[in-house]
């Protein structure tokens, strides 16, 4: 199995060779026999995808046929590992997760080599540079992080098992998205390269593209997401978010990708930004590769990061071609990238835009920063230090909470100019709502709960928390009054009630309301969030009858039992939970104790109302007493960070659904003023 | 006299104030030790908050939360509390940068890039308004200048992204 599945990843290196070298010499000959060649370039890019799908469902049959033959298998499996986390094995050690990545590289070249008709030249362009990509990371399989090395020595009856913390269900499908995300932003630095190689007259590739980027961004956000619930439900500290590299590593191209859906947008509207939009989605490819790099070099610590190899000198090397490449086409072709048009006021849609933007960046530059400050110490000063969450809390929060305020402000400024009169007419009854959230939250008594009785003047936290809430008030108060008005309008022309009409206003143009829907998500999120400061925890060695209180709640302990599988052995606490003296529900906070790896895990059960999260782990046993100890966390607002996920991945589905037909308009009779155009959409078209 | 009077006021009004803030900041034992804890690292290499950390079976943890204890119960001051575990455990203990030295780089490089990226943002926008050719509007429409303001913006909002 492991000569087939090295032989077949070869073959995937050679048609991804072909795909790329002559596909790129035929782009250049421009003779009759150039679109013969690139022809079979485009042939043998669909070639290179079957192969390395081969060469992965290989990888996956060993896995579940127990072949630790293979090393791979025998590091991240094992006889007992159910099902699922077998499958899942493919993406759980650095081989296998490169070899994922290259699969999902090489379905998105599929894809887009099928599509090629849409427009030939713009797509064997993109093929070649998509092939280029493939080629480097079939490089790093058949050279330098084999997947299918054979196991040395004897063959081992058993194999050494999965990372127990990988054994959740979340992680089956957890990587698989992130890497979509990843892998996909291939796809639009892709077309943006050719575009740019073949000076492509207008920007027609940013349409082809747009629905590529967003699908691969909604794809990304899912995956650290994801990310983030699995650590909160599994890693058992209490959070979502811990900034470590890893986690930084897939923020980045998330925060240059979405600086870019914003600011493609003036390059479509107005043509402007042209340099900005090319160099921001070469940077997010760039991200996507320096994120790959970062947590599989072991440059910097990190909880969750591959193994130390020495593939990181690949990596650097492929990042300085990419950025050899980009630049030097770049000064050859800048003149294909001129402005149509320039900014005309501080208070404009444009503007809010290229703040953001700002905003953006700057929030990346700081988690990037952060992150490499530690090296940058250590060859400056002698010596290393830590950069974590403390520092990445107060750097980033408020450019945070400035990008919240431009996501309320942003979409309802006018393009080109926004009038004093526009402005009081759109804001003062959102911002009348955001003032009496901050002043209803600051004067309730504080018994009420967490997050009521704030004291903003107590800790900078709590004035954070304040203002992340009255800013989400504001973001959800305008995007609520945008869609009031334009339902208004179309209720008031067709008769429907006020809901389907706001229903119609957003089919009518489901970019512009589903990105209204994403901006709701992200309030939400933030609300989510804002909880954060006000967090406590309790923990008590627990005997039979006995009880921890935290905030409103009593945790009684009923009982303790213990439960074996085949993968683990487990320690559960049977806890009731009382609040106001009524029991409401039974928690089960576990600790297990996996056979393979012989390593423990905690399971930490959750009450998750929507005002708090009641968050129970299983620490540990007492060594003199062996009486359990349990910990308890009360996390406020927690279920608005889940919800406000779904929201934004709600409002992306949305945003990608075709609009529905614009009405058949009367013409006008009465002659039109000269010199100024009646507008010729209907509300909410595009 | 009256001046003087007024100084004297003003000044233990300081004084008042002063020592209240300072009350509220202080904080009881168990809160501090939480703050302090959550300033600095676990060091079995778990890259978590000392707080926070949640290992089974965790060398270090335990240790490090009771000498954190026992250094604020026995009245130490926060930075001494922060310089006894630096001097025990290195500077990787702290969780984030101190604010001297070479590490002030790291906390002042955001806010100069935060004033560089908004400000160089508003000089473009000033810069392209001053050398924008106005647009003009035929002066045979029949309707006024706030009138076309009116229709053009309704138009934008209705159309636009």
């Amino acid at each position: 199995m492991a000569q087939i599945g090295s032989f077949v990843l070869l073959l995937a290196l050679a048609l991804s060779g072909y795909s790329f070298v002559f596909g790129a010499v035929a782009l250049f000959r421009r003779d009759s026999l150039s679109a013969v060649i690139t022809e079979t370039a485009r042939r043998a890019g669909i070639a290179s995808f079957v192969a390395v799908l081969i060469a992965a469902a290989i990888l996956v049959t060993a896995a579940f046929k127990n072949d630790f033959s293979i090393a791979y298998i025998y590091h991240h499996s094992n006889i007992d590992l159910p099902a699922p986390y077998k499958f899942a094995t493919l993406w759980s050690g650095q081989e296998g997760s490169l070899l994922f990545w290259s699969l999902l590289l090489a379905g998105y070249g599929f894809v887009l080599r099928l599509r090629h008709k849409t427009d030939e030249r713009l797509f064997a362009h993109a093929s070649v540079i998509i092939a280029a990509v493939q080629v480097f990371f079939l490089l790093l399989l058949n050279f330098a992080a084999r997947p299918f090395a054979v196991t040395q020595g004897e063959l081992p009856l058993d194999g050494a098992g999965l990372n127990p913390l990988l054994q959740y269900p979340e992680m089956v499908i957890h990587p698989p998205m992130l890497y979509l995300g990843y892998v996909g932003f291939t796809v639009p630095f892709a077309f943006a390269l050719g575009a740019l190689i073949m000076k492509y007259p207008g920007d027609k590739w940013i349409h082809i593209t747009r629905r590529w980027t967003m699908v691969t961004w909604g794809l990304l956000s899912c995956g650290i997401a994801l990310g983030a619930h699995w650590a909160y439900y599994v890693l058992g500290w209490g959070g979502y978010w811990g900034w470590d590299p890893v986690e930084v590593a897939s923020l980045l191209p998330w925060l240059t990708g979405t600086a870019f859906l914003h600011s493609v947008m003036m390059q479509e509207k107005r043509g402007m930004l042209k340099v900005w939009n090319i160099w921001l989605i070469f940077i997010t490819f760039g991200l996507c590769i320096f994120g790959t790099f970062l947590t599989r070099s072991g440059v910097v610590n990190s909880v969750h990061a591959f193994a130390q190899s020495s593939i990181g000198d690949w990596f650097v090397a492929f990042l300085a071609i990419i950025a050899a490449v980009c630049i030097f086409f770049y000064i050859y072709n800048r003149s294909h990238l001129r402005t149509e048009h320039h900014l005309e006021s501080l208070v404009s849609r444009e503007s809010s835009f290229l703040f953001n933007n700002v905003l953006f960046l700057l929030i990346c530059f700081v988690a990037l920063w952060g992150t490499l400050f530690p090296v940058l110490s250590e060859w400056i000063q002698g010596h290393k230090i830590t950069v974590g969450p403390p520092f990445f809390n107060s750097v980033t929060v408020p450019f945070a909470l400035l990008l919240l305020l431009l996501t309320a402000v942003g979409p309802l400024l006018a393009w080109r100019k926004t009038s004093i009169g526009s402005l009081k007419r759109n804001f003062l009854w959102p911002t009348v709502g955001a003032i009496a959230v901050g002043v209803f939250l600051v004067a309730t008594p504080p018994s009420w709960g967490s997050v009521f009785g704030m004291r903003p003047w107590t800790d900078v936290a709590y004035l954070y928390s304040l203002m992340a809430a009255m800013l989400a008030a504001l973001v959800i108060f305008t995007v609520a009054a945008e869609f009031l008005r334009g339902g208004r309008v179309i209720s008031g022309h067709t008769g429907r009630g006020l809901v389907p009409s706001m229903m119609l206003l957003g089919h009518r143009n489901t970019r512009r309301y589903g990105g209204y829907v994403v901006h709701i998500g992200m309030a939400l999120i933030f609300i989510g969030v804002l909880g954060t400061p006000l967090n406590r925890t309790a923990e008590k060695e627990m005997g039979f009858g006995e009880k921890i209180d935290i905030g409103p709640y009593s945790l009684v302990s009923r009982s303790f039992t213990q439960d074996q599988t085949a993968n683990y052995t487990s320690s559960i606490a049977i806890l009731d939970v009382y609040r106001g003296g009524k029991l409401i529900t039974t928690l089960y906070p576990e600790s297990r104790f996996f056979t393979a790896t012989q390593q423990p895990q905690h399971m930490p059960s959750v009450y998750s109302p929507l005002r708090e999260d009641l968050y129970v782990v299983f620490e540990g046993q007492n060594q003199d007493t062996g009486r359990p100890i349990i910990k308890a966390h009360l996390n406020p607002l927690v279920s608005w960070l889940w919800i406000g996920v779904l929201v934004m991945l709600f409002g992306t589905a949305l945003a990608l659904f075709p609009n529905a037909p614009a009405p058949v308009r009367a013409v006008a009779t009465a002659p039109v003023a000269a010199g100024f155009h009646a507008p010729t959409a209907p509300v909410g078209a595009d | 006299m009256r001046i003087f009077r007024q100084a004297n006021r003003i000044r233990t009004l300081g004084v008042l104030l002063v020592g209240v803030l300072l009350l509220m900041g202080a904080g009881d034992s168990t809160s501090r030790v939480e703050k302090l804890g959550h300033q600095m690292m676990c060091v079995c290499s778990c890259s978590q908050i000392l707080m926070e950390c949640n290992h089974v079976g965790c060398t270090y943890s335990d240790t490090m939360r009771r000498e954190l204890t026992a250094a604020v119960d026995a009245g130490k001051t926060d930075p001494q509390v922060l310089a006894i575990f630096v001097e025990k455990y290195g500077t990787t203990v702290l969780a984030a940068p101190t604010h001297s030295g070479f590490d002030r780089v790291a906390w002042l490089l955001p806010y100069i890039a935060l004033v560089v990226g908004i400000g160089g943002v508003a000089f473009i926008v000033r810069a392209w308004h001053k050398r924008r050719v106005p647009a003009t509007v035929a002066a045979s429409s029949g309707l006024s200048a706030a009138d076309l303001s009116r229709l053009r913006e309704q138009a934008r909002q209705e159309t636009d992204l």
